[in-house]
């Protein structure tokens, strides 16, 4: 598996995208560093980019790289290799490349800035381990989309479709209910709500560590109370961590039982 | 002829001039300060040496000046109210009382002003107390350069640092008051001057204003308040230059206005505080050069608020700068900086060509159903605010700022 992943990485670190991606997270830092000249800002606006586009990225990246390297992958079933070795080696090949390059192209130019000086380095490593999460959690998904389509349109359209569902759709949809349910307690059903998908689980935690936390009021406080202790930190991680696991899973599964 | 005036000016010298001073220390034939009183004349002074002086309810109820000398120390032993100054012309300089009782019953102060006009306390240190300051029905008085410092833990036993009740032309000045119930607490006092003070980490307010009216406030810092300041039932206040700061926490707010007329808040900051200005009721009121930082929500307008203007003040960087609960307003928004804003300046007179909206769809919804906070910052909400931005249906259609700078406004 680890020659697989070894080959899979060094086969991106050449691509193209991959300079792209990480020449856009570079630029992005240094840009918002010169905007802003504050860091904790600087922090915020990168959230709500990183909350969009990681996932996006994720998703897009993942269907691609299973589609093209096809060829690649049926010459290697052609091995005696374990099936579960080579598909883990290429979803880590291709989330373990984003996530440096999301790593190292937001890392270099706060670290020029002074980042280990200053107080918001723990919400911005907080940044980048819900932005690698992501990362990692999308590129599955994305895999188990591409497994289960041959086709490589309805691929892409199904993953298209799930960023779109987890991004936008879902807020829509849990804010309907919120409103519809709005003569009930809902700090239950809000933090639930917020727990099963991803982005949203991210962007609350980012959120409630930086300034904003004090600043949600009433009911802010209630969320507070839940994911800025370390027994919320813990659960949300350990959901994190779900959603990294069961998609890996059944790409194992999946992949054991594909005819190709 | 000559030798009577000359009788007469000795006798006025005897009378006037001749201001005793009485010393009172722990081996002087005067060991305590109620002795003192007893024994000085009217206008005499009253100097107390460094020591520590075990006593309460000391009344002072003649024009004495007191002043103690390298702060000696008069401990209360929990037993009651400390000082009662009952007479007019009092001053009282340079003391710590410490150790006030507390009680459920009466409201034991440190130093209680009953029915005294011309009073004045200064450089006086208050620890481990009940009610602090407390001037009922005097008028004409100074308190300045105060240090109060309580222990309060619970609202239902605690007491207030510097309290006026019924006392008109009260001066206070440069003072410290900190973990108390509120800081600073007029109720029926009107023309009062409330000037360089702080108020910081009390339980309740920082400041508390009922029924007084023609009071002004200014240059006053408060910060880390349990609900911040309320001003409520008041006409014509003045309130300049204040920085409100920190107020944190879940009904927490820089200031509270209710039923406010006729007001004017000039030139002050309000930074990082759960809610800006929380108004409820309040008409006529000035809201100019004032500057919104990083608070939750700017302005909290929360109904039956007319002829309101918001001119020339600074928003920067709230989560939302106006909240409205109806779709009726009849404020009027002018040449404000909002840092939201994302419209542009063709003919370059720092004058943005697009109104602004200051009211956002999701601030409108968020009153409607708190929970939904937790969505704050999502793509949807975004796209959600842009569309309601293009054509209001829930948000006040005639609520926003003709004139938006694109610089912020310095004064």
């Amino acid at each position: 598996m680890l020659k697989i992943l070894k080959y899979s990485f060094y086969d991106l670190m050449r691509s193209r995208w991959s300079y792209v991606y990480f020449a856009f997270y570079l630029l992005l830092g240094i840009v918002l560093l010169f905007l802003n000249n504050d860091l904790s800002k600087a922090v915020i606006t990168l959230m709500n980019v990183i909350i969009v586009l990681v996932p996006l990225i994720g998703t897009i990246f993942g269907v691609m790289y299973y589609y093209n390297s096809k060829e690649f992958t049926e010459l290697l079933l052609a091995q005696p290799l374990k099936r579960s070795s080579i598909f883990l080696g290429q979803y880590l090949g291709v989330a373990l490349s984003l996530s440096m390059s999301l790593i190292l192209g937001l890392g270099i130019p706060f670290v020029f800035y002074g980042l280990f000086e200053s107080s918001a380095i723990w919400n911005f490593s907080l940044l980048l381990i819900t932005g690698t999460f992501l990362t990692l959690i999308f590129t599955a998904l994305a895999f188990n989309i591409a497994l289960s389509n041959e086709n490589k349109i309805k691929g892409f359209g199904y993953a298209i479709l799930l960023w779109l569902f987890l991004a936008i759709i879902y807020d829509g949809l849990f804010l309907m209910t919120l409103i519809m349910f709005e003569d009930y307690p809902l700090d239950k059903l809000s933090l639930v709500g917020t727990m099963l998908n991803p982005i949203d689980l991210s962007r609350t935690l980012i959120l409630l560590k930086l300034d904003i936390s004090a600043l949600l009021g009433y009911t802010g406080a209630v969320f507070k109370q839940f994911f800025g202790t370390n027994f919320g930190l813990v659960v949300s991680f350990i959901m994190l961590s779900i959603w990294v696991v069961l998609p890996v899973l059944r790409i194992v599964f999946k992949s054991k039982r594909k005819d190709f | 002829m000559k030798k009577s005036i000359a009788f007469l000016v000795v006798m006025l010298m005897a009378y006037f001039g001749n201001a005793q001073i009485v010393e009172v220390c722990n081996s002087c034939d005067i060991t305590s300060v109620s002795e003192a009183i007893t024994a000085a004349k009217d206008f005499d002074t009253v100097i107390v040496k460094k020591g520590i002086y075990k006593d309460y309810n000391i009344v002072i109820d003649k024009p004495l000046t007191i002043i103690g000398e390298n702060h000696p120390v008069i401990d209360g032993e929990l037993k009651g109210e400390i000082v009662t100054i009952t007479s007019d012309n009092v001053t009282l300089d340079g003391f710590s009382i410490i150790n006030v009782g507390t009680s459920y019953t009466e409201d034991y102060a440190a130093i209680r002003v009953r029915r005294s006009n011309n009073f004045v306390i200064k450089n006086v240190v208050l620890e481990k107390l009940f009610f602090g300051i407390y001037v009922e029905k005097s008028s004409y008085g100074k308190i300045y350069k105060n240090k109060i410092i309580g222990d309060a833990v619970q609202e239902y036993n605690s007491g207030n640092g510097i309290q006026l009740w019924y006392s008109n032309h009260i001066e206070i000045e440069n003072n410290y008051v900190a973990h108390v119930r509120d800081g600073i607490y007029l109720e029926f006092s009107d023309d009062c001057l409330i000037k360089n003070n702080v108020s910081t980490e009390n339980l309740r307010y920082g400041l508390h204003f009922m029924f007084s009216n023609n009071d002004t406030y200014q240059d006053n810092t408060f910060k880390n308040n349990g609900a911040g300041v309320a001003v409520m039932f008041s006409k014509k206040l003045k309130m300049l230059n204040n920085t409100f700061k920190e107020n944190w926490g879940t009904a927490s707010y820089g200031m509270l206005l209710k039923e406010i007329n006729d007001a004017e808040i000039i030139g002050n900051t309000f930074e990082k505080n759960t809610i800006g200005i929380n108004i409820e009721g309040s008409n006529r009121i000035v809201y100019k050069n004032n500057e919104f930082l990083n608070n939750g929500w700017a302005v909290k307008v929360r109904g039956a608020c007319y002829a309101n203007s918001f001119v020339e003040n600074n928003f920067l960087y709230n989560s939302f700068d106006v909240s409205y609960n109806s779709k009726v307003n009849d404020n009027v928004f002018d040449r404000n900086y909002w840092s939201n804003y994302t419209g542009y300046d063709l003919n370059k007179d720092g004058v943005g060509d697009v109104p602004y909206r200051p009211v956002k769809l999701f601030s409108y919804i968020v009153n409607r159903t708190p929970e939904t906070i937790i969505l704050l910052r999502s793509l949807f909400i975004d796209i959600m605010d842009f569309s309601e931005k293009v054509s209001p249906v829930f948000t006040p259609d005639n609520l926003f700022d003709n004139n938006p700078l694109i610089k912020k406004n310095t004064w």
